[in-house]
């Protein structure tokens, strides 16, 4: 949809960055608010460079007070601004979790369509190296559970770019979760005007034998379980949902249809994990073109441990998403 | 136990034959008569709302506002259109404080399409975004940092609006109001947070969960605190026609106390008095502290009042508030298939929104 746009090999984490500068310059009620996102140029720098861009009107540090200033946004949004609210992390955004489900979420439906509220939150979410169980974990379903939130998790850059200008255009909250491990991973970008619409898969390898489904981190888990397979000479398409709500499920039927076999990869616990959801989609929708039970790699049902053995033998990796293709393909 | 507004037959008797000044303590004498039926307005529409609820035309929670009139009026009446108001779930009044009809009010409460809400909403969501009164908030505390943002918005516009936030008591014990005063102190946000202090949070004193008074709760914050009674209307209109005035010249956020009392349960579900105040308390209070007799004694003293003109008024009332109720009986239950609508804005996207095999 970009064709002939020119690229520039970029950072994930600088892929955030010019999608919120452009979309500031674009909009002057776009604004940007959380901890230590000006002075300090972002914890994880996603927000370099902006206050001296946009001035502290627009780019504005908060206390630490996740509830509060979430609530303040959704305030902010009702009276037609559109808030860009940054939490340090998802792991911090459990205390703002009343202001994003009771009222961002509840406000549209509650005023019979008066008020809108277009607002973003994002931040960084799922496991990262070494931070235990309460600074490494995958918070996607308690937002997707609800009706009015829509949830986006890019993989790429060039995804992170197109989908947070999306998600900041758009009428209701968006909670764009960006993957922790991914800010420093680099791809191609195109340059200017690059909106990737919310509820659109992209299938990041095609295949015939099986499909790999996933979202943000876990494509790239996926991505190395395909290289791997295809030396088993089994062909596997993986599919990036990248928004969760709303769900390209025309795009997983499609593939489901191709290839008969189906493995879900999250980072996510798995119980009403979203792997849960898709499985129980494709089986309501689906059953007649699949040749085996879907398949779920999900992460360990415990906290996050600190040891790294622990740690590693927690987290879906690409050789249990290997065995979990074999597994559908009678392989075994 | 319905306030003790009705007429005395020796206060008539002594009012109507001396000269009546142009003025009550300070406001013209129509004006002051326009409050008092203004309060018997939001008295008439409770009681309504009660008789309504015990036939169940009204259903779920339904926490009325009678004999905190004055604090409805004082707070919202001075306030231009285009400011900001809103409340936690004992809103009804407000509501009709800041515009909203009895007729949109009451369909409201009976969950019909005419509602303010179009009946999704119900008595803890009334919304008139036209009217700017938004909400009609159900978590304790949780309307706080909105009333903040709408503040900021205000403020990051160059507008010179207020929003004016209503909490109970019991709010300020969550650390929503800790954080958005401690914000909106920061910015120096155009909010005045209002405290209508009826002493019980559902059925816990305040006194029993705070060891610091009311006016001492916005210290910590920088944010100046002030004290008022809540039942004198006329004293609250002062306080907020000064507070607005301050607060649109960039004084920054305010904080008041205003002392009031509860004259009904915490809810329709809840007895008036009970385990937690006595049956004494309540009738000693509704005898002697109604913000709707405070203003009649003042116009009767004043001879501004009498019995023949307080039943026209009371009668005019009733007839608005049977009309609301009329109104909200003839209109529609919503339609079926407005099940989805307005979860999102835009239903018409890639990819799909629901998962219960029915939304679009």
């Amino acid at each position: 949809m970009d064709g002939g746009a020119e690229m520039a090999v970029m950072t994930y984490r600088d892929a955030l960055n010019e999608a919120l500068a452009e979309e500031m310059e674009r909009d002057d009620s776009v604004f940007l608010m959380g901890e230590e996102v000006a002075e300090y140029d972002g914890a994880y720098k996603v927000s370099r460079g902006l206050l001296d861009r946009f001035g502290d009107a627009r780019v504005v540090d908060t206390p630490i007070s996740e509830l509060g200033f979430a609530g303040l946004g959704v305030g902010a949004a009702m009276a037609g601004l559109r808030p860009v609210i940054e939490f340090m992390t998802f792991n911090f955004a459990f205390l703002a979790l009343d202001q994003v489900i009771n009222n961002a979420a509840k406000t549209h439906y509650m005023t019979n369509g008066q008020l809108h509220v277009p607002i973003v939150f994002r931040g960084p979410n799922g496991s990262a190296l070494q931070l235990a169980a309460q600074h490494s974990q995958a918070c996607e379903t308690y937002y997707v559970h609800a009706p009015g939130v829509k949830l986006v998790n890019p993989a790429t850059p060039a995804d992170a770019k197109g989908l947070l200008k999306a998600a900041i255009r758009d009428d209701d909250p968006v909670v764009v979760m960006e993957s922790e491990l991914l800010y420093n991973a680099r791809g191609d970008v195109p340059e200017g005007e690059h909106v990737v619409p919310l509820g659109v898969a992209d299938v990041k390898a095609e295949g015939t034998d099986v499909t790999i489904i996933s979202h943000g981190q876990m494509v790239h888990v996926a991505l190395q379980a395909a290289r791997t397979l295809e030396k088993e000479d089994i062909s596997a398409e993986v599919l990036d949902l990248r928004s969760l709500r709303p769900l390209d499920m025309e795009a997983i039927l499609g593939s489901v249809h191709k290839t008969n076999r189906a493995v879900y990869v999250e980072e996510c616990w798995p119980f009403t994990g979203i792997g849960a959801q898709i499985v129980a989609l494709i089986q309501d929708e689906g059953f007649d073109d699949l040749d085996a039970p879907v398949q779920r790699i999900t992460q360990a049902d415990v906290p996050m441990p600190y040891a790294r053995n622990l740690e590693k033998q927690s987290k879906p990796d690409a050789a249990r998403v290997v065995d979990a293709c074999r597994k559908v393909l009678y392989r075994n | 136990m319905e306030g003790g507004w009705h007429m005395p037959d020796s206060a008539v008797r002594d009012a109507s034959t001396s000269a009546a000044p142009a003025a009550i303590e300070g406001f013209p004498a129509e004006q002051v008569l326009g409050f008092l039926r203004e309060m018997l307005v939001y008295r008439r529409f409770e009681q309504k709302a009660e008789e309504a609820y015990a036939i169940g035309k009204i259903g779920g929670f339904c926490h009325l506002h009678t004999g905190q009139e004055g604090v409805a009026l004082g707070f919202v009446g001075p306030l231009r259109p285009d400011d900001y108001a809103l409340s936690a779930y004992r809103e009804h009044t407000l509501a009709l404080a800041k515009g909203i009809s009895a007729r949109a009010a009451m369909a409201e409460l009976y969950g019909r399409v005419g509602g303010c809400s179009g009946g999704k909403g119900g008595s803890m969501h009334l919304f008139s975004a036209k009217h700017n009164f938004m909400g009609g908030w159900g978590i304790v505390g949780g309307q706080i940092p909105l009333a903040t943002g709408l503040g900021w918005a205000a403020r990051y516009r160059g507008e010179d609006r207020v929003c004016v936030c209503f909490l109970g008591d019991a709010a300020v014990n969550q650390g929503s109001f800790h954080e958005s005063l401690n914000m909106a102190a920061i910015w120096k946000l155009p909010v005045i947070y209002v405290v209508e202090n009826n002493g019980y949070g559902m059925g816990t004193a305040f006194n029993r969960v705070t060891t610091t008074p009311m006016v001492e709760k916005s210290r910590a914050h920088g944010i100046p605190a002030h004290y008022v009674d809540g039942q004198d209307v006329l004293a609250v209109w002062r306080l907020m026609e000064d507070l607005l005035d301050r607060v649109r010249k960039g004084a920054g956020p305010q904080f008041v106390d205003a002392e009031t009392y509860r004259f009904k349960g915490h809810s329709m579900s809840d007895p008036v008095s009970g385990t937690y105040r006595s049956k004494e308390e309540v009738e000693s209070r509704v005898r002697e502290d109604d913000p709707i007799a405070h203003v009649r004694d003042l116009l009767i003293q004043s001879g501004h009042l009498t019995r023949e003109s307080l039943e026209r008024m009371d009668e005019e009332v009733r007839e608005l508030v049977e009309d609301a109720a009329d109104f909200a009986d003839r209109s529609p239950l919503p339609p079926e298939d407005s099940l989805h609508e307005f979860v999102y804005s835009d239903m018409d996207v890639h990819g799909r929104l629901f998962f219960d095999g029915r939304g679009g």
